[in-house]
Protein backbone atom coordinates (compact mmCIF):
# COMPACT_ATOMS: atom_id res chain seq x y z
CA UNK A 1 0.00 0.00 0.00
CA UNK A 2 0.67 3.38 -1.27
CA UNK A 3 0.83 6.48 1.24
CA UNK A 4 0.87 10.25 0.91
CA UNK A 5 3.81 11.94 0.46
CA UNK A 6 5.59 15.44 -0.29
CA UNK A 7 7.03 14.19 -3.50
CA UNK A 8 3.74 12.52 -4.59
CA UNK A 9 1.55 15.84 -3.85
CA UNK A 10 4.40 18.06 -5.39
CA UNK A 11 3.89 15.51 -8.88
CA UNK A 12 -0.07 15.73 -8.76
CA UNK A 13 0.07 19.71 -8.38
CA UNK A 14 2.09 19.78 -10.93
CA UNK A 15 -0.41 18.07 -13.08
CA UNK A 16 -2.73 20.07 -12.44
CA UNK A 17 -1.29 23.14 -13.14
CA UNK A 18 -0.66 22.23 -16.83
CA UNK A 19 -3.27 20.25 -17.39
CA UNK A 20 -5.56 23.44 -17.80
CA UNK A 21 -5.77 25.54 -20.81
CA UNK A 22 -6.78 28.42 -18.62
CA UNK A 23 -3.43 28.44 -16.62
CA UNK A 24 -1.63 27.85 -19.36
CA UNK A 25 -2.75 30.51 -21.68
CA UNK A 26 -2.92 33.22 -18.30
CA UNK A 27 0.95 32.15 -18.38
CA UNK A 28 1.37 32.84 -21.80
CA UNK A 29 0.07 36.53 -21.37
CA UNK A 30 1.94 37.47 -18.31
CA UNK A 31 5.11 36.13 -20.49
CA UNK A 32 3.73 38.10 -23.44
CA UNK A 33 3.54 41.55 -21.28
CA UNK A 34 7.06 41.66 -20.29
CA UNK A 35 8.34 40.75 -23.41
CA UNK A 36 6.05 42.74 -25.67
CA UNK A 37 6.44 45.80 -23.53
CA UNK A 38 10.36 44.99 -23.26
CA UNK A 39 10.54 45.70 -27.05
CA UNK A 40 7.63 48.03 -27.52
CA UNK A 41 9.03 50.54 -25.01
CA UNK A 42 12.13 51.05 -26.25
CA UNK A 43 11.07 50.68 -30.10
CA UNK A 44 8.65 53.93 -29.33
CA UNK A 45 11.67 55.39 -27.22
CA UNK A 46 14.07 54.79 -30.17
CA UNK A 47 11.58 56.18 -32.55
CA UNK A 48 10.60 59.13 -30.56
CA UNK A 49 14.22 59.90 -30.10
CA UNK A 50 15.37 63.66 -30.24
CA UNK A 51 18.29 64.59 -32.52
CA UNK A 52 21.00 65.23 -30.50
CA UNK A 53 23.13 63.66 -28.39
CA UNK A 54 21.67 61.09 -25.51
CA UNK A 55 20.92 62.36 -22.20
CA UNK A 56 23.53 61.31 -19.78
CA UNK A 57 21.99 58.45 -17.31
CA UNK A 58 19.27 57.15 -19.81
CA UNK A 59 17.76 54.94 -18.03
CA UNK A 60 17.86 51.90 -20.68
CA UNK A 61 17.65 48.66 -17.94
CA UNK A 62 14.26 50.06 -16.79
CA UNK A 63 12.90 51.25 -19.81
CA UNK A 64 13.19 47.71 -21.44
CA UNK A 65 11.80 45.81 -17.76
CA UNK A 66 8.55 47.98 -17.75
CA UNK A 67 6.12 45.43 -18.33
CA UNK A 68 6.80 43.86 -15.28
CA UNK A 69 4.37 46.63 -13.92
CA UNK A 70 1.14 45.17 -15.52
CA UNK A 71 2.81 41.61 -15.33
CA UNK A 72 3.02 42.02 -12.01
CA UNK A 73 -1.06 41.43 -11.57
CA UNK A 74 -1.32 38.89 -14.09
CA UNK A 75 1.20 36.97 -12.01
CA UNK A 76 -0.84 37.40 -9.20
CA UNK A 77 -4.13 36.93 -10.84
CA UNK A 78 -3.13 33.27 -11.77
CA UNK A 79 -1.58 32.65 -8.46
CA UNK A 80 -5.05 33.17 -6.81
CA UNK A 81 -7.11 31.06 -9.88
CA UNK A 82 -4.48 28.03 -8.67
CA UNK A 83 -6.99 27.61 -5.66
CA UNK A 84 -9.75 29.65 -6.20
CA UNK A 85 -10.54 28.14 -9.18
CA UNK A 86 -10.46 24.65 -7.08
CA UNK A 87 -12.92 26.47 -4.71
CA UNK A 88 -15.13 27.48 -7.35
CA UNK A 89 -15.77 24.07 -9.23
CA UNK A 90 -15.54 22.19 -6.19
CA UNK A 91 -12.60 19.81 -7.09
CA UNK A 92 -10.55 21.32 -3.75
CA UNK A 93 -12.99 18.25 -1.91
CA UNK A 94 -11.72 15.60 -4.13
CA UNK A 95 -8.16 17.36 -3.29
CA UNK A 96 -8.17 17.29 0.01
CA UNK A 97 -9.92 13.84 0.23
CA UNK A 98 -7.38 13.03 -0.93
CA UNK A 99 -4.32 15.25 1.09
CA UNK A 100 -6.68 15.48 4.46
CA UNK A 101 -3.93 16.87 6.51
CA UNK A 102 -4.10 19.79 3.70
CA UNK A 103 -1.06 21.88 4.48
CA UNK A 104 1.06 19.47 2.32
CA UNK A 105 -1.17 20.72 -0.92
CA UNK A 106 -0.68 24.23 -0.01
CA UNK A 107 3.17 23.92 0.27
CA UNK A 108 3.24 22.10 -3.08
CA UNK A 109 1.39 24.48 -4.50
CA UNK A 110 3.35 27.33 -3.63
CA UNK A 111 6.25 25.17 -4.44
CA UNK A 112 5.38 24.22 -8.02
CA UNK A 113 4.10 27.49 -8.51
CA UNK A 114 6.82 29.65 -6.97
CA UNK A 115 9.24 27.38 -9.39
CA UNK A 116 7.53 27.69 -12.51
CA UNK A 117 6.99 31.72 -11.76
CA UNK A 118 10.49 31.93 -11.33
CA UNK A 119 11.67 30.54 -14.34
CA UNK A 120 9.19 31.76 -16.60
CA UNK A 121 9.59 35.38 -15.02
CA UNK A 122 13.51 35.27 -15.04
CA UNK A 123 13.57 33.77 -18.74
CA UNK A 124 10.89 36.56 -19.86
CA UNK A 125 13.15 39.21 -18.14
CA UNK A 126 16.03 38.40 -19.46
CA UNK A 127 14.89 38.55 -22.92
CA UNK A 128 13.09 41.49 -23.07
CA UNK A 129 16.14 42.95 -21.42
CA UNK A 130 18.65 41.57 -24.01
CA UNK A 131 16.36 42.51 -27.19
CA UNK A 132 15.46 46.03 -25.25
CA UNK A 133 19.02 46.88 -24.93
CA UNK A 134 19.78 45.58 -28.98
CA UNK A 135 17.09 48.42 -29.84
CA UNK A 136 19.03 50.80 -27.57
CA UNK A 137 22.29 50.51 -29.41
CA UNK A 138 21.01 52.03 -32.17
CA UNK A 139 21.44 55.20 -30.25
CA UNK A 140 23.86 54.19 -28.36
CA UNK A 141 22.56 53.89 -24.56
CA UNK A 142 22.07 50.37 -24.06
CA UNK A 143 23.10 48.58 -20.83
CA UNK A 144 24.52 45.00 -20.41
CA UNK A 145 25.28 42.87 -17.89
CA UNK A 146 28.42 43.90 -17.14
CA UNK A 147 27.25 47.19 -15.75
CA UNK A 148 27.02 47.70 -11.92
CA UNK A 149 23.83 46.16 -10.63
CA UNK A 150 22.50 45.44 -14.39
CA UNK A 151 22.61 41.80 -13.50
CA UNK A 152 20.97 42.13 -10.22
CA UNK A 153 18.12 44.42 -11.29
CA UNK A 154 17.02 41.87 -14.28
CA UNK A 155 17.15 38.43 -12.37
CA UNK A 156 15.23 40.94 -9.59
CA UNK A 157 12.41 41.10 -11.85
CA UNK A 158 12.30 37.19 -12.30
CA UNK A 159 12.39 37.60 -8.20
CA UNK A 160 10.05 40.44 -7.63
CA UNK A 161 7.52 38.48 -10.40
CA UNK A 162 7.34 35.01 -8.33
CA UNK A 163 7.13 37.11 -5.49
CA UNK A 164 3.83 38.59 -6.75
CA UNK A 165 2.67 35.18 -7.79
CA UNK A 166 3.04 33.67 -4.88
CA UNK A 167 1.50 36.59 -2.46
CA UNK A 168 -1.78 36.09 -5.04
CA UNK A 169 -1.88 32.42 -4.32
CA UNK A 170 -1.63 32.88 -0.94
CA UNK A 171 -4.66 35.44 -1.15
CA UNK A 172 -6.63 33.20 -2.87
CA UNK A 173 -5.68 30.43 -0.24
CA UNK A 174 -6.60 32.93 2.18
CA UNK A 175 -10.15 34.24 0.82
CA UNK A 176 -11.00 31.21 -1.58
CA UNK A 177 -12.64 33.39 -4.43
CA UNK A 178 -11.33 34.74 -7.24
CA UNK A 179 -13.44 37.71 -7.31
CA UNK A 180 -12.40 38.58 -3.69
CA UNK A 181 -8.98 37.88 -4.28
CA UNK A 182 -8.19 39.49 -7.80
CA UNK A 183 -10.13 42.78 -6.08
CA UNK A 184 -7.73 42.19 -3.07
CA UNK A 185 -4.77 41.82 -4.98
CA UNK A 186 -5.79 45.00 -7.39
CA UNK A 187 -6.52 47.21 -4.14
CA UNK A 188 -3.24 46.47 -2.46
CA UNK A 189 -0.84 46.83 -6.04
CA UNK A 190 -2.77 49.59 -7.18
CA UNK A 191 -5.33 51.88 -5.03
CA UNK A 192 -3.79 52.01 -1.85
CA UNK A 193 -0.27 53.36 -3.61
CA UNK A 194 -2.49 55.81 -5.07
CA UNK A 195 -4.71 57.04 -1.97
CA UNK A 196 -0.93 56.73 0.17
CA UNK A 197 -0.07 59.02 -2.09
CA UNK A 198 -2.49 61.90 -1.48
CA UNK A 199 -2.21 61.44 2.27
CA UNK A 200 0.17 64.22 4.04
CA UNK A 201 2.65 61.68 5.07
CA UNK A 202 2.19 59.17 2.10
CA UNK A 203 5.72 59.81 0.52
CA UNK A 204 6.64 58.58 4.15
CA UNK A 205 4.62 55.15 4.10
CA UNK A 206 4.25 54.63 0.34
CA UNK A 207 8.19 52.70 0.04
CA UNK A 208 7.07 50.56 2.55
CA UNK A 209 3.75 49.43 0.26
CA UNK A 210 4.28 46.03 -1.00
CA UNK A 211 4.68 46.46 -4.48
CA UNK A 212 7.26 49.70 -4.07
CA UNK A 213 9.65 47.69 -2.20
CA UNK A 214 9.31 44.93 -4.36
CA UNK A 215 10.12 46.73 -6.95
CA UNK A 216 13.83 47.96 -5.56
CA UNK A 217 15.00 45.06 -6.68
CA UNK A 218 14.16 45.49 -9.99
CA UNK A 219 15.85 48.91 -9.96
CA UNK A 220 19.72 50.16 -10.96
CA UNK A 221 19.94 52.31 -8.49
CA UNK A 222 17.18 51.74 -5.83
CA UNK A 223 15.65 55.21 -4.32
CA UNK A 224 14.08 55.50 -0.54
CA UNK A 225 15.22 53.94 2.75
CA UNK A 226 14.70 50.15 1.77
CA UNK A 227 17.76 49.74 -0.55
CA UNK A 228 17.05 46.62 -3.74
CA UNK A 229 17.08 43.75 -1.01
CA UNK A 230 15.83 45.48 2.13
CA UNK A 231 12.72 46.31 -0.10
CA UNK A 232 12.30 43.14 -1.78
CA UNK A 233 12.52 41.36 1.95
CA UNK A 234 9.93 43.46 3.07
CA UNK A 235 7.41 42.67 0.26
CA UNK A 236 8.56 38.42 0.84
CA UNK A 237 7.57 39.50 4.76
CA UNK A 238 4.56 40.81 3.10
CA UNK A 239 3.87 37.06 1.39
CA UNK A 240 5.14 34.80 4.11
CA UNK A 241 2.32 37.07 6.62
CA UNK A 242 -0.09 36.19 4.42
CA UNK A 243 1.04 32.74 4.05
CA UNK A 244 0.98 32.27 7.86
CA UNK A 245 -2.60 33.25 7.90
CA UNK A 246 -3.92 31.10 4.80
CA UNK A 247 -2.18 27.96 6.58
CA UNK A 248 -3.50 28.31 9.88
CA UNK A 249 -7.16 28.89 8.39
CA UNK A 250 -6.77 26.19 5.51
CA UNK A 251 -7.08 23.45 8.91
CA UNK A 252 -9.02 24.63 10.73
CA UNK A 253 -12.40 25.89 8.26
CA UNK A 254 -14.55 23.29 6.55
CA UNK A 255 -14.00 22.83 2.73
CA UNK B 1 -16.49 -0.45 8.98
CA UNK B 2 -17.43 3.53 9.64
CA UNK B 3 -18.76 4.46 13.16
CA UNK B 4 -20.27 7.41 14.50
CA UNK B 5 -20.55 8.55 17.80
CA UNK B 6 -22.86 11.34 18.95
CA UNK B 7 -21.74 13.18 16.00
CA UNK B 8 -23.25 16.52 15.40
CA UNK B 9 -22.40 19.60 13.28
CA UNK B 10 -23.69 23.01 13.93
CA UNK B 11 -23.57 26.24 11.35
CA UNK B 12 -24.42 28.85 13.46
CA UNK B 13 -27.92 28.28 15.23
CA UNK B 14 -28.53 25.58 12.55
CA UNK B 15 -28.20 21.73 13.55
CA UNK B 16 -27.49 19.85 10.89
CA UNK B 17 -26.31 16.99 12.13
CA UNK B 18 -27.80 16.10 15.74
CA UNK B 19 -26.09 13.38 17.48
CA UNK B 20 -25.89 10.79 15.16
CA UNK B 21 -24.56 7.27 16.25
CA UNK B 22 -24.10 4.16 13.95
CA UNK B 23 -22.29 1.52 12.57
CA UNK B 24 -22.11 0.45 9.13
CA UNK B 25 -20.68 -3.19 8.60
CA UNK B 26 -18.83 -4.47 6.00
CA UNK B 27 -20.11 -6.91 3.55
CA UNK B 28 -23.33 -5.17 2.72
CA UNK B 29 -24.92 -2.22 1.63
CA UNK B 30 -26.05 0.16 3.65
CA UNK B 31 -28.33 2.80 2.63
CA UNK B 32 -28.24 6.20 4.46
CA UNK B 33 -31.81 7.33 4.22
CA UNK B 34 -33.60 10.18 4.75
CA UNK B 35 -35.31 13.25 3.10
CA UNK B 36 -33.38 16.34 1.95
CA UNK B 37 -31.99 18.25 4.73
CA UNK B 38 -31.52 15.76 6.83
CA UNK B 39 -27.95 16.47 7.40
CA UNK B 40 -27.15 13.29 5.20
CA UNK B 41 -24.47 15.20 3.08
CA UNK B 42 -23.13 16.68 6.28
CA UNK B 43 -22.16 13.18 8.22
CA UNK B 44 -20.29 12.12 5.07
CA UNK B 45 -18.21 15.41 4.39
CA UNK B 46 -17.40 14.54 8.00
CA UNK B 47 -16.40 11.00 7.54
CA UNK B 48 -14.55 11.86 4.83
CA UNK B 49 -12.74 14.88 6.74
CA UNK B 50 -14.29 17.63 4.78
CA UNK B 51 -16.40 19.26 7.76
CA UNK B 52 -15.04 19.45 11.18
CA UNK B 53 -17.50 17.61 13.82
CA UNK B 54 -18.91 20.29 16.18
CA UNK B 55 -19.24 17.53 18.88
CA UNK B 56 -18.68 13.94 18.84
CA UNK B 57 -16.31 11.71 16.36
CA UNK B 58 -16.70 9.50 13.20
CA UNK B 59 -14.09 6.90 12.29
CA UNK B 60 -13.21 4.28 9.72
CA UNK B 61 -11.98 1.30 10.66
CA UNK B 62 -11.17 2.77 14.47
CA UNK B 63 -8.83 5.81 12.89
CA UNK B 64 -10.04 9.37 11.76
CA UNK B 65 -9.63 10.32 8.47
CA UNK B 66 -7.47 12.79 8.91
CA UNK B 67 -5.23 10.75 10.42
CA UNK B 68 -5.13 7.87 7.37
CA UNK B 69 -1.74 8.12 6.00
CA UNK B 70 -3.47 7.03 2.41
CA UNK B 71 -6.88 7.31 2.99
CA UNK B 72 -7.91 7.06 -0.98
CA UNK B 73 -6.52 3.35 -0.24
CA UNK B 74 -9.12 3.03 2.44
CA UNK B 75 -12.52 5.23 1.55
CA UNK B 76 -13.36 5.90 -1.70
CA UNK B 77 -15.76 8.80 -1.62
CA UNK B 78 -18.42 10.41 -4.24
CA UNK B 79 -19.94 13.72 -3.37
CA UNK B 80 -22.41 15.35 -3.68
CA UNK B 81 -22.08 18.26 -6.32
CA UNK B 82 -19.37 17.70 -8.52
CA UNK B 83 -16.17 17.57 -7.24
CA UNK B 84 -13.65 18.10 -10.50
CA UNK B 85 -12.32 20.87 -11.82
CA UNK B 86 -14.40 21.34 -15.59
CA UNK B 87 -11.44 22.45 -17.34
CA UNK B 88 -9.42 19.28 -17.13
CA UNK B 89 -10.10 16.09 -18.53
CA UNK B 90 -11.06 12.84 -17.27
CA UNK B 91 -7.54 11.38 -17.31
CA UNK B 92 -6.30 14.29 -16.01
CA UNK B 93 -8.48 14.62 -13.10
CA UNK B 94 -8.03 10.70 -11.88
CA UNK B 95 -4.19 11.27 -12.18
CA UNK B 96 -3.66 14.24 -10.06
CA UNK B 97 -5.81 12.29 -7.61
CA UNK B 98 -3.39 9.21 -8.33
CA UNK B 99 -0.25 11.13 -8.38
CA UNK B 100 -1.43 11.84 -4.35
CA UNK B 101 -0.98 8.35 -3.63
CA UNK B 102 1.23 6.81 -6.06
CA UNK B 103 -1.01 4.97 -7.86
CA UNK B 104 0.45 3.59 -11.38
CA UNK B 105 -1.48 5.21 -14.76
CA UNK B 106 -2.49 1.52 -15.48
CA UNK B 107 -5.02 1.63 -12.19
CA UNK B 108 -6.20 4.85 -13.84
CA UNK B 109 -7.09 3.50 -17.06
CA UNK B 110 -8.56 0.54 -14.98
CA UNK B 111 -11.11 2.70 -13.26
CA UNK B 112 -11.70 4.65 -16.42
CA UNK B 113 -12.42 1.25 -18.45
CA UNK B 114 -14.67 0.00 -15.22
CA UNK B 115 -16.76 3.02 -15.29
CA UNK B 116 -17.21 2.81 -19.19
CA UNK B 117 -15.58 6.18 -19.85
CA UNK B 118 -12.82 5.51 -22.48
CA UNK B 119 -14.31 7.32 -25.00
CA UNK B 120 -14.24 10.62 -23.36
CA UNK B 121 -11.22 10.05 -20.81
CA UNK B 122 -9.19 12.72 -23.06
CA UNK B 123 -11.95 15.45 -23.06
CA UNK B 124 -12.68 18.11 -20.57
CA UNK B 125 -14.98 17.39 -17.61
CA UNK B 126 -17.13 20.14 -18.34
CA UNK B 127 -18.81 19.12 -21.43
CA UNK B 128 -19.82 15.89 -19.52
CA UNK B 129 -23.54 15.19 -18.87
CA UNK B 130 -24.29 14.49 -15.53
CA UNK B 131 -24.64 10.69 -15.60
CA UNK B 132 -20.72 11.19 -17.27
CA UNK B 133 -19.91 12.88 -14.39
CA UNK B 134 -21.46 10.94 -11.82
CA UNK B 135 -18.93 7.92 -13.43
CA UNK B 136 -16.40 9.94 -13.30
CA UNK B 137 -17.32 10.78 -9.68
CA UNK B 138 -17.29 6.64 -9.17
CA UNK B 139 -14.38 6.51 -10.99
CA UNK B 140 -12.31 8.18 -8.25
CA UNK B 141 -13.68 6.47 -5.79
CA UNK B 142 -12.76 3.32 -6.80
CA UNK B 143 -9.35 4.92 -7.77
CA UNK B 144 -7.11 3.78 -4.47
CA UNK B 145 -9.27 0.52 -4.56
CA UNK B 146 -10.60 0.66 -0.98
CA UNK B 147 -12.46 -1.12 1.72
CA UNK B 148 -15.01 1.65 2.44
CA UNK B 149 -17.17 3.20 -0.08
CA UNK B 150 -18.84 6.50 1.06
CA UNK B 151 -21.47 7.63 -2.06
CA UNK B 152 -23.45 10.56 -1.62
CA UNK B 153 -26.47 10.25 -4.16
CA UNK B 154 -24.89 7.91 -6.57
CA UNK B 155 -28.01 6.79 -9.00
CA UNK B 156 -27.98 10.93 -9.37
CA UNK B 157 -28.70 11.65 -13.11
CA UNK B 158 -27.97 8.17 -14.16
CA UNK B 159 -30.19 6.75 -16.86
CA UNK B 160 -32.13 3.54 -16.11
CA UNK B 161 -28.87 1.43 -17.42
CA UNK B 162 -26.98 3.33 -15.09
CA UNK B 163 -28.99 2.88 -11.90
CA UNK B 164 -28.99 -0.94 -13.05
CA UNK B 165 -24.87 -0.90 -13.15
CA UNK B 166 -24.20 0.69 -9.77
CA UNK B 167 -26.37 -1.46 -7.96
CA UNK B 168 -24.77 -4.38 -9.32
CA UNK B 169 -21.35 -2.73 -8.59
CA UNK B 170 -22.58 -1.97 -4.99
CA UNK B 171 -23.53 -5.44 -4.53
CA UNK B 172 -20.14 -6.64 -5.94
CA UNK B 173 -18.24 -5.13 -4.12
CA UNK B 174 -20.02 -5.60 -0.82
CA UNK B 175 -20.03 -9.28 -1.81
CA UNK B 176 -16.08 -8.72 -1.40
CA UNK B 177 -16.25 -7.66 2.02
CA UNK B 178 -16.11 -3.88 1.86
CA UNK B 179 -18.09 -1.64 3.57
CA UNK B 180 -20.54 0.72 1.13
CA UNK B 181 -23.01 3.67 2.43
CA UNK B 182 -25.05 4.96 -0.03
CA UNK B 183 -27.30 7.85 0.62
CA UNK B 184 -30.27 8.39 -0.83
CA UNK B 185 -33.69 10.73 -0.66
CA UNK B 186 -35.78 7.65 -2.26
CA UNK B 187 -37.21 4.67 -0.76
CA UNK B 188 -37.44 2.60 -3.55
CA UNK B 189 -34.38 2.90 -4.55
CA UNK B 190 -33.07 1.76 -1.29
CA UNK B 191 -35.11 -1.04 -1.21
CA UNK B 192 -33.62 -2.41 -4.26
CA UNK B 193 -29.89 -1.49 -3.44
CA UNK B 194 -29.56 -1.67 0.42
CA UNK B 195 -29.73 -4.51 2.72
CA UNK B 196 -29.13 -2.39 5.14
CA UNK B 197 -30.89 0.65 6.37
CA UNK B 198 -29.96 4.15 8.67
CA UNK B 199 -32.92 6.25 8.27
CA UNK B 200 -32.48 10.08 9.51
CA UNK B 201 -34.36 12.88 9.84
CA UNK B 202 -33.71 16.49 11.00
CA UNK B 203 -29.89 15.44 11.80
CA UNK B 204 -31.14 12.36 14.07
CA UNK B 205 -31.40 8.45 13.63
CA UNK B 206 -34.98 7.74 13.17
CA UNK B 207 -33.94 3.91 11.71
CA UNK B 208 -30.90 1.64 12.19
CA UNK B 209 -32.26 -2.03 10.62
CA UNK B 210 -32.09 -4.69 7.83
CA UNK B 211 -34.18 -3.18 4.81
CA UNK B 212 -36.19 -6.43 5.40
CA UNK B 213 -37.19 -4.99 8.98
CA UNK B 214 -37.97 -1.98 8.30
CA UNK B 215 -40.18 -3.19 5.81
CA UNK B 216 -41.94 -5.37 7.82
CA UNK B 217 -41.96 -2.99 11.05
CA UNK B 218 -43.18 -0.27 9.18
CA UNK B 219 -46.28 -1.77 6.83
CA UNK B 220 -47.01 -5.21 8.50
CA UNK B 221 -48.26 -7.95 6.24
CA UNK B 222 -51.76 -8.27 5.41
CA UNK B 223 -53.04 -11.01 4.28
CA UNK B 224 -55.82 -9.85 1.52
CA UNK B 225 -58.79 -12.98 1.18
CA UNK B 226 -61.60 -13.46 -1.05
CA UNK B 227 -64.30 -16.02 -0.21
CA UNK B 228 -68.35 -16.80 -0.98
CA UNK B 229 -67.46 -17.94 3.05
CA UNK B 230 -66.30 -15.01 4.13
CA UNK B 231 -68.96 -14.34 7.15
CA UNK B 232 -67.98 -17.86 8.18
CA UNK B 233 -64.02 -17.73 7.39
CA UNK B 234 -64.23 -14.73 9.67
CA UNK B 235 -65.41 -16.21 12.61
CA UNK B 236 -62.87 -19.57 12.39
CA UNK B 237 -59.85 -16.86 12.01
CA UNK B 238 -61.12 -14.81 15.06
CA UNK B 239 -58.74 -15.15 17.87
CA UNK B 240 -56.29 -13.20 20.12
CA UNK B 241 -53.61 -11.16 18.19
CA UNK B 242 -55.70 -11.22 14.83
CA UNK B 243 -57.33 -8.39 13.26
CA UNK B 244 -59.88 -8.78 10.71
CA UNK B 245 -61.21 -6.05 8.26
CA UNK B 246 -62.99 -6.08 5.37
CA UNK B 247 -62.73 -3.40 2.26
CA UNK B 248 -66.06 -4.90 0.08
CA UNK B 249 -68.56 -7.90 0.32
CA UNK B 250 -66.91 -11.60 0.54
CA UNK B 251 -63.07 -9.73 1.06
CA UNK B 252 -61.47 -9.88 4.35
CA UNK B 253 -58.20 -8.37 5.35
CA UNK B 254 -56.36 -10.38 7.79
CA UNK B 255 -53.28 -9.32 10.16
CA UNK B 256 -51.73 -11.68 12.34
CA UNK B 257 -51.79 -14.85 10.38
CA UNK B 258 -49.91 -16.26 7.31
CA UNK B 259 -51.30 -16.93 4.04
CA UNK B 260 -50.10 -20.94 4.85
CA UNK B 261 -52.36 -20.88 8.17
CA UNK B 262 -55.57 -19.59 6.76
CA UNK B 263 -55.53 -21.62 3.29
CA UNK B 264 -55.55 -24.46 5.91
CA UNK B 265 -57.73 -23.79 8.21
CA UNK B 266 -60.04 -23.06 5.24
CA UNK B 267 -59.18 -26.43 3.96
CA UNK B 268 -59.78 -28.27 6.70
CA UNK B 269 -63.33 -26.87 6.86
CA UNK B 270 -64.05 -27.27 3.30
CA UNK B 271 -64.31 -23.51 2.55
CA UNK B 272 -63.86 -22.43 -1.08
CA UNK B 273 -61.20 -19.60 -1.49
CA UNK B 274 -61.02 -17.56 -4.55
CA UNK B 275 -58.17 -15.48 -3.49
CA UNK B 276 -55.74 -15.90 -0.93
CA UNK B 277 -52.72 -13.29 -0.97
CA UNK B 278 -50.49 -11.39 0.68
CA UNK B 279 -49.77 -7.57 0.41
CA UNK B 280 -47.38 -4.59 2.03
CA UNK B 281 -48.50 -1.06 2.21
CA UNK B 282 -46.03 0.69 -0.17
CA UNK B 283 -42.42 1.72 1.08
CA UNK B 284 -42.49 5.15 0.03
CA UNK B 285 -45.51 5.58 2.06
CA UNK B 286 -43.71 4.11 4.79
CA UNK B 287 -40.99 5.87 4.45
CA UNK B 288 -42.84 9.33 4.61
CA UNK B 289 -44.78 7.86 7.85
CA UNK B 290 -41.15 7.75 9.50
CA UNK B 291 -40.06 11.10 8.56
CA UNK B 292 -43.33 13.17 8.50
CA UNK B 293 -42.09 15.02 11.53
CA UNK B 294 -38.39 15.43 10.20
CA UNK B 295 -39.33 17.05 6.67
CA UNK B 296 -37.38 20.03 6.71
CA UNK B 297 -38.93 21.81 3.75
CA UNK B 298 -42.79 20.47 3.52
CA UNK B 299 -44.49 21.73 0.50
CA UNK B 300 -47.35 24.56 1.01
CA UNK B 301 -51.10 23.14 1.21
Amino acid sequence: MTAVTYPRVVASELTKLHSLRSSRLSFLIALGLVVGLGVLVPWLSVADWNDGAPTAGYNAVERSLSGIYLAQIAFGVLGAMVITGEYATGSIRSTFAAVPRRLPVLWSKLGVFLTATLVLGTIASVLAFTVGQAIFSSKHVDASFADPHVLRAVLGCGLFLAAMGVFGLALGALLRNTAAAITTLTLVLFVVPTIVDVLPKGDKIGPYLPSAAGLMITTVSPSGPLGAWGGFGLLCAYVAATIAIAAVLLVRRDA
Amino acid sequence: MIEANELTKRYGAKTAVDGLSFTVRPGVVTGFLGPNGAGKSTTMRMIVGLDAPTAGEVTVDGARYRDLPAPLHRVGALLEARSIHPGRSAANHLLALAQTHGISRARVNDVIKLVGLQQVARKRAGTFSLGMGQRLGIASALLGDPDTLVLDEPVNGLDPEGIHWIRTLLRGLAEEGRTILVSSHLMSEMALTADHLIVVGRGRVLADCSTEDFIAQASPAVVRVRSPHATRLRELLSAEGVTIGSDGPGVLEVAGLSTDAIGERAAAEGLTLHELSSRHASLEEAFMELTRDAVEYEAGA
